[in-house]
This record gives C-alpha cells, structure tokens and sequence, in this order.
C-alpha cells in the first residue's frame, strides 16, 4: 500500500520584529467594495495588509471606516507612506501611521512600508530620499520595509542603513508589468543574501510592485525571494476572490520551487525517454 | 482664532484643546491621528493640548491603500 507524503509546509518568514505565517502580503486598496475586499483578503492567506494614511473628510459624512472591515484579531496592519514625495514627508506620515495603530493596539504599530516617490507619473521611488528616510525612522525604532527600485546597489545601501527588508519593485506600482528585469532581482538577492557576497541568507527581500499575474508571484519566489507583495493584480481583476487564492497558490508554488532547485536550462532537447532498444530507425544515425 | 484644519481655514475657540476639536468635528471615539505644526500628538495628549493662533492641524485616518 502506497503512502501519500504530506504537502510540505512553507515556513513563517521572520521580518525585523514581525514574523509572516504567508509570505504573500496584500494591499486594501482599490476594491469595488468592502466585501469584495474581505473575500479577497481571506483568500490570499495574507496575515499582514498594507493601508494608507489620508486626511480625514471633514465636511462629508463618509461611509464606513476600513478598520470596520479588517479583521484586526488575525491581522497585522502595515501602514505605507504612498503618495510622499519627500523624506520628510514619508517620516511624518509613518508617525501619524504608529500613532494610528497604538490606537488599536495593532502591532503594526511598529513598522512601515517606506515609500519616498519621485514623481506622480512613474511612481518610481527617489532613491535620495528614500535612504534619508529610512535612517531616520530606523532611528525612531521602526522596522522599515523599504520600497525600492530594482538597483542592486541600492538595496544594499538600504540594508546598510537597517531598512529591516528591502523591497525591490518587479516593474511600476499597479503596472502589471511583472517582473521586468529578473537579472536584477537576482543579483539583489545574491548581494544581500549569499554569504559569498556578504549577505546574510535570513535577510528578508519582498518583491513589491507591479505583480500583475500568478506567474509574476511564482517567477519572483523562483528567483529566490522570501516574498511579494501586491494590491492591485488582486483588487482589479476581474474576480478578485479567485485571483487572491491563485497568487496564495503561486507564492508557495515558487517558493517550494526555488529550493526544489531547477534543471539546467539547455539550447538542445534531451530525451526523457531511453534510447535503448528504440525499434525505430533514426534520422541521421 | 483662526487654525488651518487639513489645508482649510477654520475659526474656533480660543483655549481650545485637540480633544476639543475632535468633537467638534464629531471625530471623537473614531479612530484618527492628529498632528500639530508638523508633530504628532499622542492620543494620551488631546485633552491637554491647548491649540493657538495659527496653529496647523492634520486630522488623519487610515484607508485602503497598497
């Protein structure tokens, strides 16, 4: 009798204070609605969500408040700093963003999700000021998860300044472009985690941006990183529900992948199938 | 006396605190984060925080986002 090998469990993936039980992280924007939002959120197996900080409407009553809608038991709020332009606007808004979730007692209190953007059109990250930044809120006690462009030099400045995880971008915010220079993922996860180029393998790297696809996720976590973080591939397809789990199962897919370790790539075919005792005549031969 | 509340001009009581405003505003209760000329004031601090003249506040909440 045949025995079935369990499915092998992917481990939790530490980051600064914070440990993900899934190594997919998921933004809240962008949704047609809130249920639609719950839906999704609950089948991406997401544990950490990314939220905005944004003024208070004070002359229309608004709706509902999207804490109303996170389930704030089983989730960790990681508060961005989307939509600043400068460093100094990106440290008071992760400020105002702590402030926040000291208030719910959520312990996304303690981290953020550095954005310092360059401009309005590319969303490209200022790499000035998003090293500026980083310094000062590691200063102030944050573990920072910093958003950076796919420069390998870069990210290594950020680790260096104690970004707790550099986030390289795949291609622009909400592009669905994927991941448009793989080349430079991998050499950012060689630098900052292979021991060989004074990186330290435990050193957490999300692919943030641009994710548009389950095959996106998947060849992000082929290349070796420890996770992808996305909101829009899942917010703005065409059933949100369904796209969640497919990129939960992508995730995983390439995380077991990566350390499955893959054949070499080769110009030429090699058969699967023995050539002994082929009854055929071969062409050539 | 006049204060400037999320980029508009507002008149409001002299002695005011942020506790203060927060009702005003029907924000008290509700979960927001108020800044005063650039630094945060901590929840624990809104009923002694006493606004001035000029003072530019940031009431701020928490939204989708990615």
């Amino acid at each position: 009798m045949s025995t079935i090998t369990p499915l092998q469990e992917i481990p939790p993936l530490p980051v600064g204070r914070f440990t993900l039980r899934s190594r997919l992280v998921v933004g809240t924007g962008k949704y047609e609605n809130a249920a639609t939002m719950r839906s999704a959120l609950e089948a991406s197996g997401a544990d950490a969500v990314t939220v905005a900080v944004r003024r208070e409407r004070l002359v229309n009553e608004e709706g509902r408040s999207l804490l109303e809608d996170l389930d704030l038991d089983r989730l960790t709020v990681l508060p961005n700093t989307a939509g600043c332009f400068s460093a100094e606007d990106a440290v008071r808004v992760a400020r105002l963003g702590r402030e926040l979730l000291e208030q719910l007692g959520n312990p996304g209190s303690s981290w953020v999700k550095l954005e310092v953007l360059g401009d309005r059109k590319t969303l490209l990250p200022d790499p000035v000021g998003t090293l500026e930044a980083c310094r000062e809120l590691v200063e102030d006690g944050f573990d920072v998860l910093c958003y950076s462009s796919d420069d390998p030099i870069m990210a290594a400045r950020l680790r260096d300044a104690g970004a707790a995880s550099v986030m390289p971008a795949g291609s622009p915010i909400g592009s669905g472009r994927g991941i448009a220079n793989p080349a430079a993922i991998g050499i950012i996860l060689e630098l900052l985690k292979d021991p060989a180029s004074g990186g330290i393998p435990d050193y957490p790297v999300i692919v943030d941006a641009g994710v548009g696809t389950p095959s996106d996720v998947a060849v992000a976590m082929e290349l070796g990183a420890d996770g992808v973080l996305l909101n829009t591939g899942i917010a703005h397809a065409s059933d949100p529900i369904a796209m969640a789990q497919a990129m939960r199962l992508a995730c995983d897919a390439g995380w077991l992948g990566y350390r499955a370790g893959r054949i070499p790539k080769r110009m030429y075919a090699t058969a699967s199938s023995p050539w002994d005792g082929v009854i055929s005549t071969i062409p050539g031969e | 006396m006049q204060i400037t509340i999320n980029g508009d001009s507002r008149e409001i009581h002299p002695g005011w605190t942020v506790a203060d405003l927060l009702g005003h505003l029907d924000l008290r209760g509700r979960p927001c984060a108020v800044e005063v000329n650039r630094n945060v004031i901590p929840h624990r601090r809104h009923t002694d925080h006493v606004l001035s003249h000029q003072d530019e506040v940031e009431v701020v909440t928490l939204v989708g986002g990615g």
